[in-house]
């Protein structure tokens, strides 16, 4: 397959034509402002640089105020799950733990979801369908996340533990490991509860970049796979996936930056509790997204601040990462895309 | 029927059987979706119209344990908020998207800066919170509607800087050379033609960033913080929608509960009604 052969950007045309010079030699004529070409310039470029001095001012401003944490724990303050404010010892593996298992379980259950509700948008659904309800699913990323929140709160809380909590617990109380994975109180709060949430959020990422990606597969490859008789199936298998796997990895990843940034939804029904002694799905336990959120604003200066401002930085350092990856990810795809034309 | 028919046959049945089970998996998915989007409209419109009052807007927030109130303060201190965040990051967003677009497509700052925006997209919002707080409120030594609508402008400009790109990028070419042709000086092809020739898809890109801050909520809470009265100095704490809904919400008392769905409502309706209008606006022109 040529198509995937890394090529350089043929289809990125330079626009930024440069300047009639030759107007030079020519007796002035009025020109109108001739410094706010310069100016424009200069403004334009600056509103850029300023974008860079704002990632810059983010890391710098938490590597700042997270300094006297770093000094006093150092790296130890990611692998020791001691909180105590009173005592001033902090240690953020507690919530590591939970913002890394909430995202773990969304994505769980949103990756094969939002891959079928791709491959439906692509090859299933009929045409006057697919513009409503590809646009259904991208105004559910648009509703705010304190709305899920508090849907998750008040609503699928209680339907949670009344329906799957009590079952599960009746079903697996005695059993050795599994007993202990979904002890706690019934109510619905909690790891699980949070994975959900997170997970109805950040199906519609994933759906709309894998339903983008699957739409660049070009025509000509799906339909000779039809012409040999295969299934639709097949063809999304064996012919669109292969051909956009790096797009769907970036899409995945994509979604895991959202979730592992997610503050308000998770701070609703997390509970809260920073603590890894039960590893119970239903207990309450704390993200760092609700840690920052519940104790910041009360946390005096000094090293308890400071310690929220390393995990804050923490958390910062892992989204970038994965976002980066998602983006170089998405890009190769598009490169690859204009090698093709 | 030889062997070997009965193999192709059974074979056969087996793809289509996959097949089958296949796209079932994914009409389910897609059905898993539309539910879960279906679920929380209802919730929210069905709790938040029994919230709804007249004196929700006319009344502030009331203290637990009490009757009346609305959200009075918490509205107007939002809309105080998203306007002055728009207002700033607007123009920074376009001005940065006109440089991607126009000035530095193959400039190493032009691809660093696309590249860092991108992140910025997606990064998480808290963190904006915590720069704000160290650069401003540490500084001022009070949490203030300045702070937090510094906060929101900073989530305003990478949603603009985007838009503004893609839909710059948009733009035939002929059309700039053609205004080149005719001497016009480059800031003015790029304020009087391309931006004018993609004036609907920038608008866009302003009401989803208008969209996506109005309910934000964590960079809220430590740079406004909330304030429980009437609340029009800037440089104070300011009551807000999203943190009033946080505080309510969590709180026990069935009142302050109702008044929350009702500000739920009020900010999902709001929030879609914007996307809806970005849609509208921006396929009418394409």
């Amino acid at each position: 397959m040529a198509a995937i052969l890394p090529a350089d950007d043929a289809g990125n045309v330079d626009r930024s034509e440069p300047q009639p010079q030759s107007m030079k030699p020519q007796p002035p004529r009025r020109r109108v402002a001739p410094w706010a070409d310069a100016v424009f310039a200069a403004l334009s470029q600056g509103a850029a640089w300023l974008t860079l001095a704002m990632m810059v001012g983010i890391i710098g401003s938490l590597i700042v105020g997270a300094a006297p944490a770093l000094k006093a724990f150092g790296l130890g303050f990611l692998t020791t799950a001691e909180w105590d404010p009173v005592q001033e010892k902090f240690g953020g593996l507690a919530m590591i733990y939970g913002t890394v298992a909430t995202s773990f379980i969304a994505l769980v259950i949103a990756v094969p979801v939002s891959f079928g509700i791709a491959v439906f948008l692509t090859e299933l659904s009929p045409g006057w369908l697919k513009r409503p309800l590809g646009i259904a699913i991208e105004l559910l990323a648009a509703v705010p996340s304190i709305v899920y929140g508090m849907w998750g709160l008040l609503v699928f809380g209680p339907i949670l533990a009344t329906f799957v909590q009590a079952p599960l617990q009746s079903l697996l109380s005695g059993v050795p490991v599994l007993g202990a994975l979904v002890s706690g109180p019934p109510v619905g709060i909690g790891i699980l509860s949070a994975g959900i949430i997170l997970a109805i959020m950040i199906i519609p990422f994933i759906a709309s970049v894998m339903r983008d990606v699957f739409e660049v597969t070009p025509p000509m490859l799906k339909e000779s796979a039809y012409g040999l008789g295969a299934t639709t199936w097949e063809v999304v298998s064996k012919v669109v996936l292969p051909y956009t796997k790096t797009g769907v990895v970036g899409g995945i990843m994509l979604g895991l930056g959202r979730a592992l940034g997610e503050t308000m939804a998770v701070t609703f029904v997390i509970g809260n509790m920073t603590q890894l002694r039960s590893l119970s799905v239903f207990e309450a336990a704390s993200s760092i997204t609700a840690t920052l959120a519940n104790e910041f604003a009360e946390a005096g200066e000094g090293l308890h601040q400071a310690s929220l401002m390393y995990l804050g930085l923490v958390l910062f350092l892992i989204t970038f990462v994965v976002l980066a990856i998602s983006k170089i990810l998405l890009l190769r795809l598009k490169r690859n895309e204009g090698a093709r034309s | 029927m030889s062997k070997i028919d009965a193999a192709r046959l059974g074979m056969h049945a087996k793809r289509k059987r996959t097949n089958a089970i296949a796209l079932t998996l994914s009409l389910g998915a897609m059905a898993f979706g539309v539910f879960w989007l279906i679920w929380i409209l209802f919730e929210t419109i069905y709790l938040g119209i029994g919230g709804l009052s007249w004196a929700t807007f006319t009344e502030m927030t009331p203290p637990p344990q009490s009757e009346g109130g609305g959200l009075a303060n918490a509205l107007f201190g939002s809309f105080v908020m998203v306007s002055l965040a728009t207002l700033i990051g607007t123009p920074v967003g376009i001005l940065a998207g006109v440089y991607l677009a126009e000035y530095g497509q193959k400039t190493w700052l032009g691809s660093t800066v696309r590249f860092i925006n991108d992140i910025l997209l997606s990064a998480p919002s808290i963190v904006v919170g915590l720069f704000v707080y160290a650069i401003i409120v540490a500084k001022m030594h009070t949490f203030s509607g300045l702070a937090g609508s510094l906060s929101l402008a900073l989530l305003v400009i990478p949603v603009v800087i985007r838009t503004t790109e893609n839909m710059l990028s948009l733009v035939p070419n002929a059309l700039r050379e053609a205004a080149y042709a005719l001497g016009t000086p480059k800031w003015k092809v790029i304020l009087s033609i391309t931006l004018k020739a993609a004036r609907a898809g920038v608008i866009t890109g302003v009401l989803l960033a208008l969209a996506r801050v109005s309910g934000e909520t964590a960079p809220l809470l430590f740079t406004a913080l909330n304030n429980q009265f009437w609340s029009t100095d800037l440089t104070r704490p300011m009551a807000n929608l999203p943190k009033t809904i946080y505080d309510f919400a969590m709180n026990p008392d069935q009142h302050l509960q109702q008044l929350a769905w009702a500000g739920v409502f009020m900010i999902t309706v709001g929030v879609l009604l914007l996307n809806i209008l970005a849609r509208v606006l921006f396929k009418n022109k394409h």
